[in-house]
């Protein structure tokens, strides 16, 4: 069951490609200069040799072969990180991806030679649309929180073309760390509201909150939690009754996929991370993709440029002509490639499967709280989770002194990756949990199985979890030191 | 599993979600299909496009036809790195932290400064996180070079709007140089070198006004130009940052690419996103971890200087694995390659009667501006027809300026055959 990569991977864990560096040897080759040689002027000149590593081909074949087995993957093993959405990756959104007509276009090769692409963009902007219950997308932000930048230069606009200056953005505190610096560079001032006992917003609070200065509210819903805001649409119309917009970020909607919809639910703003709910790859940090859909009234804001078809049937086309427009967010349209694959997934899944994915996501996310419970108590057990759940590890902590990073940290010696820990900031040592649909209920019992033996373990030889982990081509490492003394190049 | 949970059916999962929001039908959108019906469905879509793979293609911009060897997709698309997070958890994630530390060193060796990050968006966007880096207190003002790519300045003025200023180009000299009018309100002077129109910049000179007064200096550069150009450390750049397509990334339409950026060391703190740095374990074994945790968004919140998150690392990881096997001989010989090809390009199709250079007396590297005499849209679609993606309109400059670029790929025969084409074309 381990997917974790281990201590012994070939021949030493020796240095950086730099370290396997040999003067004049190399890896590259062109073809002949078949025209005569011309070169920069002198005054632009290169004077020294930068310092790329010397090495051939099959250096650098086995360098980072060698580096990506010093790696966990989705492909290597269950990745149950909360809030991530870490499901499996379909194969077949690689090989489409990689089609020629898609993956060695020009970005500003004209329209009437790009209607395939232009033809998938405009089905998946509607698919997104219906699923959110929005009227219109952009699908140029390249990740979330550049999403949550479009949707708020878009409350902006919308402010400011009805003369006002609103200032206030309203975040829960449970929010994910890129909303308030978001609203910040928004040019916003964030304004946190108040979680009530059982991590629902406060509604009361939130009245107390609005007024004519708050131009919006964010929320995830589920929450950060991985609870539903039951009052949401209470929440909605008092937002709206104030002048103000709502906004959904998409970090949860794989909870909800064909269950409800944000623009059911009153939301006006809806960003979408295809990374996470349609499994477009994460790779190691991005890219990802951060579609946001609006409220038709909000559609002449949206950035700069949207597919249109001429005449609803006739060839697509990028409209650049849109004064109202918040402008560009990105140098071409957006990640593509990653945007190829989110179609894949959304047309394989189509209505029904879309249904299933959020379905299996909250089975499986119940079922495995309920196996750790006895141990690891779900913060808002009132309440039932829906894809993810948030436990705590205080209970273990205060009989063992064993901490949720310990238990993570032991995890890993028994094959898994962790769940996401210190995360919500509003639960003490909390473990975030987030299966997802695509683990087997044998997986899912595997990984409660390691969390308990850690538990076990914990009470039993705490100093185990403590020295963990132990199988690991590194041990915990002194992220105080990197810190201190800083080394983020090579020598 | 419904029954341990003492569930009777799916439904019972979702009681939370209030009646009134529940969707009472199914998505409107077909029903799921089988793998072989998707590939089906969008092959026949990418076949209905044009692209480098079936024309012949001279066209750039920021987005670069150069070749991309196939040891960089057949690395950085193994699944251990692209079905990853984040390097949360530094012990499982010493591939893609390591390889990040080495794209770091490598943008550091070519540009010259001192820190780089696990990259950003794009180009543009990278832009914009320099710009941030440079704004502090009274100095809030940004000059832009009129040498600037538009579409990096649109991208400016976007989120300029949410932090509350307005890029300022300042104008050029026959496509190039120029003077910012710099003052003690100004943050950042922008140049971009080789610029718009391919043009080598006096970089050096206008970074030198900057300087004297006080404000950062900030160059978009090519990173495939800086075999054969002067880096951005040498020229006084502050900050450099660059589309970083050209390494080892494909076209795709625009995206996914990488923007990488690098500064001094003094301004590390300021610097935004993921940046790996190395230490040591338990043990005294040398590894990996992001650090300087504390300038990022999931700690600092609102008081964040960037709000990035998931980045672009698996471009990283193209890039990384693509200046390995290109190494500095490599780098050279690419940049003496497309200088060398642009030059004999520039030559040809400046021989075809009515073709001109738009800035005649100026040093380009690979890329150079054309003026048609006719509408730059309709011979480039003309030349389509041909086989020919004859390069980028710039209408910014005029309607009848093309925007030609030349990579190692483009050898004698092609360039002829274009330069053989647009006659025919033009005289017809």
């Amino acid at each position: 069951m381990s997917g974790a990569p281990v201590r012994t991977q070939g021949p030493g864990r020796g240095g950086t490609i730099k370290d396997r560096s040999v003067p004049g040897r190399r890896a590259f080759s062109f073809g002949p200069l078949d025209v005569p040689v011309a070169s920069v002027p002198a005054e632009h000149a290169r004077a020294t040799v930068p310092g790329l590593p010397e090495v051939a081909e099959i250096d650098v074949i086995r360098h980072y072969t060698r580096l990506s087995q010093m790696n966990y993957g989705v492909d290597t093993g269950a990745y149950p990180l909360g809030s991530c959405t870490m499901k499996y990756n379909p194969k077949v959104a690689e090989e489409v991806a990689a089609f020629a007509g898609f993956r060695r276009a020009h970005p500003l090769q004209p329209d009437q030679t790009m209607q395939g692409a232009l033809e998938m963009l405009w089905r998946l902007e509607r698919a997104l649309c219906e699923i959110t219950g929005m009227a219109r997308a952009t699908l140029q932000p390249p990740a979330g929180a550049c999403g949550e930048m479009t949707g708020l230069l878009i409350m902006r606009a919308y402010h400011a073309e009805r003369g006002s200056d609103r200032a206030k953005v309203l975040i829960p505190d449970s929010a994910h760390g890129t909303n308030p610096a978001s609203v910040h560079l928004g040019g916003f001032g964030a304004v946190p509201v108040p979680s009530d006992p059982r991590g629902m917003v406060d509604v009361d609070a939130l009245a107390k909150l609005m007024g004519d200065d708050v131009a919006g509210l964010m929320l995830t819903n589920p929450n950060t939690l991985g609870l539903f805001e039951e009052n949401i649409v209470e929440i909605a119309g008092l937002v709206h009754d104030a002048g103000g917009l709502v906004y959904y970020d998409g970090a949860n909607l794989n909870a909800i996929l064909g269950r409800c919809r944000p623009g059911d639910m009153g939301f006006d703003i809806v960003h979408i991370n295809t990374h996470k709910t349609f499994a477009t790859p994460h790779g190691g940090g991005g890219p990802g993709a951060g579609p946001v859909g609006v409220v038709e009234e909000l559609a002449p804001y949206l950035p700069t440029p949207t597919v249109e078809r001429d005449g609803g049937s006739g060839p697509f086309f990028l409209e650049h002509d849109r004064p109202r427009s918040i402008g560009r967010l990105h140098g071409f349209h957006g990640n593509f490639a990653v945007l190829v694959r989110a179609y894949a997934y959304v047309f394989l899944h189509g209505a029904d499967g879309l249904k299933e994915v959020s379905e299996l996501s909250a089975l499986n996310t119940n079922y495995l709280a309920s196996a750790i419970a006895p141990d690891f108590p779900l913060a808002h057990p009132e309440v039932r989770p829906m894809h993810e759940f948030v436990a705590t590890a205080k209970p273990l902590k205060d009989e063992t002194g064993v901490r949720a990073m310990d238990v993570a940290k032991r995890v890993i010696d028994l094959g898994f990756h962790p769940s996401t820990v210190y995360f919500p900031l509003v639960v003490e040592e909390a473990m975030m949990v987030e299966p997802t649909e695509t683990e087997t209920r044998e997986t899912l019992d595997a990984f409660a199985g390691a969390l308990r033996r850690a538990a076990a373990e914990a009470r039993a030889t705490p100093q185990l979890l403590h020295d963990a982990p132990v199988t690991t081509p590194v041990r915990r490492l002194d992220e105080a030191r990197a810190a201190r003394h800083l080394k983020l190049r090579w020598d | 599993m419904l029954e341990g949970l003492g569930l009777s059916s799916l439904d019972d999962l979702f009681t939370q979600i209030p009646l009134n929001v529940r969707l009472d039908r199914p998505l409107n959108i077909p029903y799921g299909v089988s793998e072989m019906e998707i590939v089906a469905d969008l092959r026949a879509l990418a076949a209905r496009d044009r692209s480098a793979e079936t024309l012949v293609c001279f066209a750039g911009g920021g987005a670069y036809d150069h070749y991309v060897p196939s040891l960089v997709w057949a690395l950085a698309g193994r699944s251990e790195f692209y079905t990853s997070y984040t390097p949360y958890q530094p012990e499982l994630s010493q591939g893609v932290l390591q390889v990040l530390f080495e794209f770091q060193s490598m943008v550091c060796e070519l540009t010259g400064l001192e820190v780089s990050n696990a990259s950003l968006y794009d180009g543009a966007t990278a832009l914009v996180e320099a710009v941030n880096m440079a704004r502090s207190g009274s100095r809030g003002r940004v000059l832009v070079s009129a040498g600037v790519d538009p579409r990096f300045v649109d991208t400016l003025g976007s989120f300029g709007r949410g932090a509350g200023y307005e890029p300022e180009v300042f104008a050029v000299d026959e496509g190039r140089g120029g003077t910012p009018p710099v003052g003690e309100d100004v943050a950042a002077v922008i140049v971009q070198h080789p610029n718009v129109y391919g043009l080598l910049e006096p970089a050096a000179e206008i970074f030198g006004m900057s300087r004297d007064a006080g404000a950062k200096a900030i160059q978009i550069f090519d990173p495939l130009s800086l075999g054969v150009l002067a880096p951005p450390g040498e020229l006084g750049a502050d900050i450099a940052v660059a589309e970083g397509q050209p390494l080892g990334n494909h076209l795709n339409y625009g995206g996914p690419y990488l923007g990488i950026i690098a500064a001094r060391m003094a301004d590390v703190r300021k610097m935004p996103g993921r940046i790996v740095g190395e230490t040591l374990d338990v043990d005294g074994a040398p590894g990996y971890v992001l650090t300087l945790q504390a300038r990022e968004q999931h700690i600092r919140r609102e008081k964040a200087n960037s709000n990035i998150c998931t980045n672009q690392t698996l471009m990283a990881i193209a890039a990384t694995a693509y200046l390995a096997w290109l190494g500095p001989a490599g780098l050279s010989e690419l940049g003496r390659q497309c200088a060398s090809r642009a030059a004999y390009a520039a030559e040809r199709l400046t021989a075809v009667p009515g073709v001109s250079l738009l800035f005649p007396r100026a040093p380009f590297f690979k890329e150079f501006a054309l003026r048609m005499p006719r509408p730059a849209a309709d011979v480039r679609d003309a030349l389509i027809d041909r086989g020919i993606l004859a390069g980028v309109p710039l209408p910014s400059a005029g309607e009848d300026v093309l925007l030609v670029a030349v990579t190692e790929k483009r050898d004698k025969g092609e360039i002829d055959r274009y330069a053989e084409q647009l006659g025919q074309v033009l005289a017809s």
